[in-house]
């Protein structure tokens, strides 16, 4: 459960977010749409504790990130826009690294690595460096982190960026089949993944809600079935119609 | 603690995969023993203590060969966008900073270690005390430690290795310089005593020299260790203001 709160963030004069309010419940895949700019990323990284909100608060699992983030991390596997990882590790050790951190020990982190391996289709690439690894195996590497203490929350900032068809479409079925029993907040430009991996979608522009629903309801919303055409009367245009 | 040990074995073994650790633990042992058997005169003196030929010399060499070991604490973590998965784990940012500044005090204590030759030179050709010698071996690592935690400070500023190395290096150069005996001698002619003791004792020289020569003073340790906690703290301060 994700539970978002007058969320706030200024970097100095400028709003980035603007009293963000929503919730996301177990078992629901919650689609964050926006142009670039919108403070997506800023929302997720407020809501995973990297950077402080100025005002408002976000709880997971019922802690809140601003009171007790340690154990409020705890719940959350968060994979970052830019899926940074440590070029001069190997694929498993890394992933060993990040379940040391999670206090994963002995059979427990041998068999969490194991599975996120499996989970994350690294198995061909386990013992290779980083840094030798391409884009989509990079992508994967680091989505393999988020998912190895089994938490009970996931974040995933633009988790099919640079992906190509085929990984696009095995990303986006992993989602839906963890959105069974988990609660899965991901952000995206690609509106058709909406449809088919989103229970329910936000669009978001210069800090504010201005969507919120199903996809069946925002197609309606829309009036011509299109989410293109929605996103596009909704959101904030910076060239000439 | 269990997450300091594994940041902690993180970054060690990581200065051992890059040729970083090898370069400059071979370029200070060189310029070291070098100094050693030039100016410190090890082999004309015939003394049996390392303290004037071999420890003399070590802040000189250290003052420019820590920050390269120090200076890619965090600047790799800024620049390579690993700041945001550590800033996300449920570690808290103090054990981050130890498990990094433990790591680059563990190679320079194998880089210290690895100068162990001239400690059985020494025993070779004559009956030195070791005890003292083990004193400004602790005094050296101390001193290793000292301007390791000033580069993890500078570090923490910026996202470029390059700024880092010179900034901290300056600092450090400043410390070492500004309280070695020569440049003391010319600027005591200009300014009042208490000045020059004020100085002296800000500088490297004076707590350093005092361990090399077997002396335990507290005002040594106290030091070594307020730099080394400001710092420290410091560092924990920057990383929180640069996030908010």
């Amino acid at each position: 459960m994700i539970e978002v709160e007058n969320l706030t963030k200024q970097f100095g004069t400028k709003t980035a977010v603007d009293n963000l309010s929503f919730k996301v419940s177990p078992g629901e895949v919650l689609g964050f749409l926006g142009p670039n700019g919108a403070g997506k990323s800023t929302t997720m990284r407020m809501v995973t504790g990297f950077i402080p909100p100025t005002s408002g608060d976000a709880r997971l699992c019922g802690i809140s990130i601003v009171d007790n983030p340690t154990e409020a991390k705890k719940k959350v596997g968060y994979l970052p826009e830019s899926a940074p990882l440590y070029n001069d590790m190997t694929v498993i050790g890394f992933l060993r690294f990040c379940a040391d951190i999670r206090g994963l020990n002995g059979t427990a982190k041998k068999d969490a690595v194991d599975h996120a391996i499996d989970t994350c289709f690294l198995g061909s690439v386990a013992t290779q460096a980083i840094d030798t690894l391409s884009k989509g195996y990079r992508h994967r590497t680091c989505l393999a982190q988020s998912l190895l203490h089994d938490p009970e929350i996931l974040i995933l900032d633009e988790p099919t960026d640079g992906l190509d068809p085929n990984q696009k479409y095995e990303i986006r079925q992993l989602i839906k089949r963890l959105g069974k029993t988990k609660t899965v907040l991901f952000s995206t430009h690609i509106l058709e993944e909406v449809e088919a991996a989103c229970t329910r979608a936000v669009i978001v522009d210069r800090g504010i809600i201005v969507a919120d629903g199903t996809p069946s309801e925002l197609l309606a919303q829309s009036g011509t079935g299109s989410l293109y055409d929605l996103f596009r009367t909704l959101t904030t245009r910076e060239t000439a119609a | 603690m269990k997450s300091i040990w594994t940041i902690f074995k993180r970054e060690f073994v990581s200065y051992f995969t890059h040729p970083i650790a090898y370069a400059v633990i071979v370029v200070f042992l060189f310029l070291s023993l070098i100094l050693t058997f030039t100016l410190g005169s090890f082999l004309e003196a015939r003394d049996a203590s390392l303290t004037y030929s071999f420890f003399l010399y070590l802040p000189l060499v250290l003052m420019v060969l820590v920050p390269a070991v120090g200076m890619k604490l965090w600047t790799d973590e800024q620049r390579n966008g690993t700041i945001e998965l550590l800033g996300t784990f449920p570690i808290s940012t103090r054990s981050v900073i130890f498990g990094k500044f433990f790591a680059a005090a563990a190679v320079w204590f194998v880089a210290l270690a690895l100068t162990f030759p001239i400690w059985i030179t020494v025993n070779w050709l004559g009956d030195p005390d070791n005890l003292t010698i083990l004193s400004g071996y602790i005094g050296a690592f101390l001193v290793c430690c000292t301007f390791l935690s000033i580069t993890l400070l500078v570090s923490a500023f910026t996202r470029d290795q390059v700024i880092c190395l010179v900034v901290s290096a300056a600092i450090c150069i400043i410390l070492v310089l500004g309280t070695f005996e020569p440049f003391v001698q010319s600027y005591s002619k200009a300014l009042w005593d208490w000045l020059v003791a004020s100085i002296t004792s800000i500088g490297v020289w004076d707590h350093y020299l005092s361990l090399a020569r077997g002396l335990f003073r507290i005002q040594d340790f106290v030091w070594f260790a307020a730099i080394i906690v400001a710092c420290l703290f410091g560092t924990s301060a920057v990383l929180s203001a640069k996030r908010s």
